[in-house]
C-alpha cells in the first residue's frame, strides 16, 4: 500500500463517537465536577468557597462515623447479595427448565414490577408488615396476638425491601446463563452415571456461574449505592453510606462533604466492578439485557 | 453387554404420538439402525431406552430385565448425542473420565482407561485440551470415547455423523463400525441417511411417523421394500400402476401402460391379497438409458431425456416414456445423454418388485 492509504483508519472512532460522547457528557464531566467540589470549603449552610484544600477528605479519613457506615454498607450488601443469589437461583432454574410453552409469560411477570415506581413498591411493605398492616391484621383475626407485633423499621425489613426490588436482576442474569446451557449436557451426565443432584453440581451449576456472578455484581452495587430503602424501611441505625451522602447534601446543605462522600462511594463500587471484570469479563452483564 | 427388547412401546407428547406400538429386538452384539426422516420418532426411542423419557405404554428390556423403572444413572448405557454434548468447562480427559468417577475406578486406572479410549478413537494425547479447541470430527470421537469408556451394556448413537462434512462422514462411518465390531457392544444407531444405514447395519428398522415400516437386513430392505415409503426412502424409485394378468407358483405377469407385459419372479412380489392391481417398483439405478436404436435384452420402451443432473461418476436422468416421467441413475461412460435426446429406457424384470396398492 502507498500514499493516502497509510493514513490511520478513523472509522472506528466515528462509530464509537456517539457512545464516547454520551459517556463524557453524562459521566466523566459530572464526576469531574463532583471531584472538584470535594476540595471546596463549606462555610455555612449552603455557602461554599471555591478552594483547593483537603479538610473534607481529612474528615472522611478521621471520623469513625464514616468508617462504620462503610462497614455497614459492605455487610448489608454482602447479606443481600448472598440471599438474592440463593433465592434468585431457584426461580431462574425453574423458568429455564420448564417445558411450559409460554415461558415469555413467566419472564414478563418478572419484569412487570418495573412498571411501578420502586419507591411505591418499597412503601408497600408498610402496609404488609406495619402495625396496621396486613400481616398484623391476619394474626389478630386468627387470634394469635392481642396487640400488633412490631415488625417494621429494622435491618430485616431493609433486607426484605432490597430483595423485593433487586431479585429480578438476579433472576434474569441467572436465567440467561442457564438458558444458554446445551439441554443435552445434564442428560449426558445422567447417562454417564450421575444422579440428578450430581449432574446439577458438576455441569449446570458451574456453567451458570457467569450469570450468577453478573447478578451478584449488579445486586451488590445497587445495594451498596442505595439510600431510599433504608430511609423508608429502616430504623435510625440502619443507615448506609448513601444515607450519609443524602444527609450531607439535603439536610446539612454541605455540598463539598457530599461530593467527597459521593466520590468515595463511586471509587469503592467501581473497584468492585473492576475486580469482577478482571475475573468474569464485563460482557456477561450485557447478555441479560439483550 | 446385553440385547434390548421393546414390547408394545408407545410414546405420546400430549396429542402428538411420537412412537406407536414398537415391537422389536436388538440382538446382543449387533449393530441395528433406526432409519427414517426427521421427526419420525428415532430420537424418542433412543431416549426411552436411555431412560431420558418414560414410555407412555409398553416395556423396555435390557439383557432380559425390564428397566422401565430403573433411573437413568443406573442403566449403564452409553449415549452419543447428535450435538456431542461434551462438557465445555471440562478438559477432554475430564470429559472422558466423567462416567468413571461414578464407577469406583481408582485414579491410576482412570488415567489408563482414558488413554486407552483415546487410542481407540485415534486421538491420543489430547487429554488437556478443551472441547472448543477440537474440530467437529474430533469432538465426535471424544463423545464416542466418553460413551464407550464406561463399558456400557448398550451403545446408543443419535445421528452421530450428521454434523460432519461429507468426506469425514464416510471416513468416520467405516471407523465407527470398526470400533463397534472390535468392542462388540450392542449398538442402536439412529440416522436419516440411507447410505449410512446400508453401509453400517446388521439390521435396519425403517420408520415413518412413529411407526415401523420394515425390519430387515440391509439387502432385504433395499431389494424388497415392504411398501412404497421404504421403496422411496431408500434411494429413488419409479413406481407405476400395473394390472396382474396371470400368475403361477414362480412368476407373476403384469401389464404396464409403458412397457407392455412384464414377468416378475414370485419372490419379489408382496402379498397382493388377491387384488388384480398392484404397483411395480423399479429403482432408479436399475433403469438403464440406451441409444435409441439399441437393445440389451431387458424390457424396454422408447423415451426422451427431459433433464440431466450431472453428478460426476453418475448422472441422474429424468426421462419421459409415454405420459409418465421416470428417474434413472446411470454410471457415465463417455458422455452423458443430453436433454432432448431420444433413448431406449430398459430394465430387467427380476430387478422389479410388486407392492399392493395402499389405500
Ligand atoms: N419433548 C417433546 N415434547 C413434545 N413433542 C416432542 C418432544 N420430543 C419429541 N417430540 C415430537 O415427537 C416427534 C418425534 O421426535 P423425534 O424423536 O425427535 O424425531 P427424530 O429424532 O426422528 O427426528 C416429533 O414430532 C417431535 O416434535
Ligand atoms: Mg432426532
Amino acid at each position: 500500500m502507498s500514499g493516502p492509504d497509510r493514513a490511520p483508519d478513523l472509522r472506528p472512532w466515528f462509530l464509537l463517537a456517539p457512545a464516547l460522547l454520551s459517556i463524557i457528557v453524562l459521566v466523566v464531566i459530572p464526576m469531574s465536577f463532583i471531584l472538584v467540589y470535594s476540595f471546596y470549603e463549606n462555610i455555612d449552610l449552603a455557602v461554599d468557597r471555591a478552594a483547593f484544600q483537603f479538610s473534607n477528605w481529612q474528615e472522611l479519613f478521621r471520623d469513625k462515623y464514616y468508617h462504620v457506615a462503610i462497614w455497614k454498607t459492605l455487610r448489608l450488601s454482602v447479606i443481600v447479595t448472598i440471599l438474592a443469589a440463593v433465592l434468585g437461583y431457584v426461580p431462574a432454574y425453574f423458568i429455564a427448565m420448564t417445558r411450559f410453552r409460554h415461558r415469555w409469560l413467566l419472564l414478563l411477570l418478572l419484569i412487570l414490577p418495573f412498571w411501578v415506581s420502586f419507591i411505591i413498591r418499597t412503601l408497600s411493605w408498610i402496609h404488609i408488615l406495619g402495625n396496621q398492616g396486613a400481616l398484623n391484621g391476619l394474626f389478630e383475626w386468627l387470634g394469635l396476638t392481642d396487640a400488633p407485633l412490631s415488625m417494621m423499621y429494622n435491618e430485616t425489613t431493609v433486607i426484605i425491601g432490597f430483595l423485593h426490588v433487586f431479585l429480578p436482576y438476579m433472576i434474569l442474569n441467572v436465567y440467561v446463563s442457564l438458558d444458554g446451557i446445551d439441554d443435552n449436557l445434564e442428560p449426558a451426565a445422567r447417562t454417564l452415571g450421575a444422579t440428578p443432584w450430581q449432574a446439577f453440581r458438576e455441569v449446570t451449576l458451574p456453567l451458570s456461574l457467569p450469570g450468577l456472578a453478573a447478578g451478584c455484581l449488579l445486586v451488590f452495587v445497587l445495594t451498596g449505592g442505595s439510600y431510599v430503602t433504608p430511609l423508608i424501611l429502616g430504623g435510625p441505625n440502619d443507615y448506609l453510606f448513601g444515607n450519609l451522602i443524602h444527609d450531607a447534601v439535603v439536610s446539612e446543605l454541605n455540598w463539598p462533604m457530599g461530593a467527597t462522600l459521593s466520590f468515595t462511594l463511586l471509587v469503592m463500587l467501581g473497584l468492585i466492578v473492576v475486580i469482577y471484570s478482571r475475573f468474569m469479563g464485563i460482557n456477561q452483564l450485557a447478555k441479560a439485557f439483550r | 453387554m446385553a440385547g434390548v427388547e421393546l414390547k408394545n412401546v408407545k410414546k405420546s407428547f400430549g396429542l402428538i404420538t411420537a412412537v406407536q406400538d414398537m415391537n422389536v429386538t436388538f440382538d446382543e452384539g449387533s449393530f441395528t439402525t433406526l432409519l427414517g426422516p426427521s421427526g419420525c420418532g428415532k430420537t424418542t426411542i433412543l431416549r426411552m431406552v436411555a431412560g431420558l423419557e418414560a414410555p407412555t405404554d409398553g416395556d423396555i428390556l435390557v439383557g432380559g430385565t425390564r428397566v422401565n423403572e430403573v433411573p437413568i444413572h443406573k442403566r449403564n448405557l452409553g449415549l452419543v448425542f447428535q450435538n456431542y454434548a461434551l462438557f465445555p468447562h471440562r478438559t477432554i480427559g475430564q470429559n472422558i473420565a466423567f462416567g468413571l468417577k461414578y464407577r469406583n475406578v481408582s485414579k491410576s486406572d482412570i488415567a489408563d482407561k482414558v488413554k486407552a479410549a483415546l487410542d481407540i478413537v485415534r486421538l491420543p494425547g489430547v487429554e488437556d485440551r478443551y472441547p472448543s479447541q477440537l474440530s467437529g470430527g474430533q469432538q465426535q470421537r471424544i463423545a464416542l470415547a466418553r460413551a464407550i469408556v464406561i463399558e456400557p451394556d448398550v451403545l446408543l448413537l443419535d445421528e452421530p455423523l450428521s454434523a460432519l462434512d461429507a468426506n469425514l462422514r464416510e471416513e468416520m462411518r467405516v471407523e465407527l463400525k470398526a470400533i463397534q465390531h472390535r468392542i462388540g457392544v450392542t449398538s442402536i444407531f439412529v440416522t436419516h441417511d440411507q447410505s449410512e444405514a446400508l453401509a453400517m447395519s446388521d439390521k435396519i428398522i425403517v420408520m415413518s411417523a412413529g411407526k415401523m415400516q420394515q425390519v430387515g437386513a440391509p439387502e432385504e430392505v433395499y431389494n424388497s421394500p415392504a411398501n412404497e415409503f421404504v421403496a422411496n426412502f431408500l434411494g429413488a424409485s419409479n413406481i407405476l400402476d400395473v394390472t396382474v394378468t396371470s400368475a403361477d407358483n414362480r412368476t407373476i405377469v403384469v401389464q404396464t401402460p409403458q412397457f407392455g407385459t412384464i414377468t416378475v419372479p414370485r419372490a419379489r412380489v408382496a402379498d397382493l391379497h388377491g387384488a388384480k392391481t398392484g404397483r411395480l417398483v423399479v429403482r432408479a439405478e436399475k433403469l438403464r438409458l440406451l441409444e435409441a436404436t439399441a437393445h440389451d435384452g431387458g424390457v424396454s420402451a422408447p423415451g426422451t431425456v427431459e433433464a440431466v443432473d450431472y453428478q460426476g461418476q453418475i448422472a441422474r436422468y429424468f426421462v419421459r416414456v409415454g405420459d409418465a416421467q421416470f428417474q434413472a441413475m446411470n454410471m457415465i461412460d463417455g458422455r452423458p445423454f443430453e436433454a432432448g435426446t431420444g433413448v431406449q429406457v430398459a430394465f430387467n424384470p427380476q430387478d422389479c418388485s410388486v407392492l399392493p396398492i395402499e389405500s
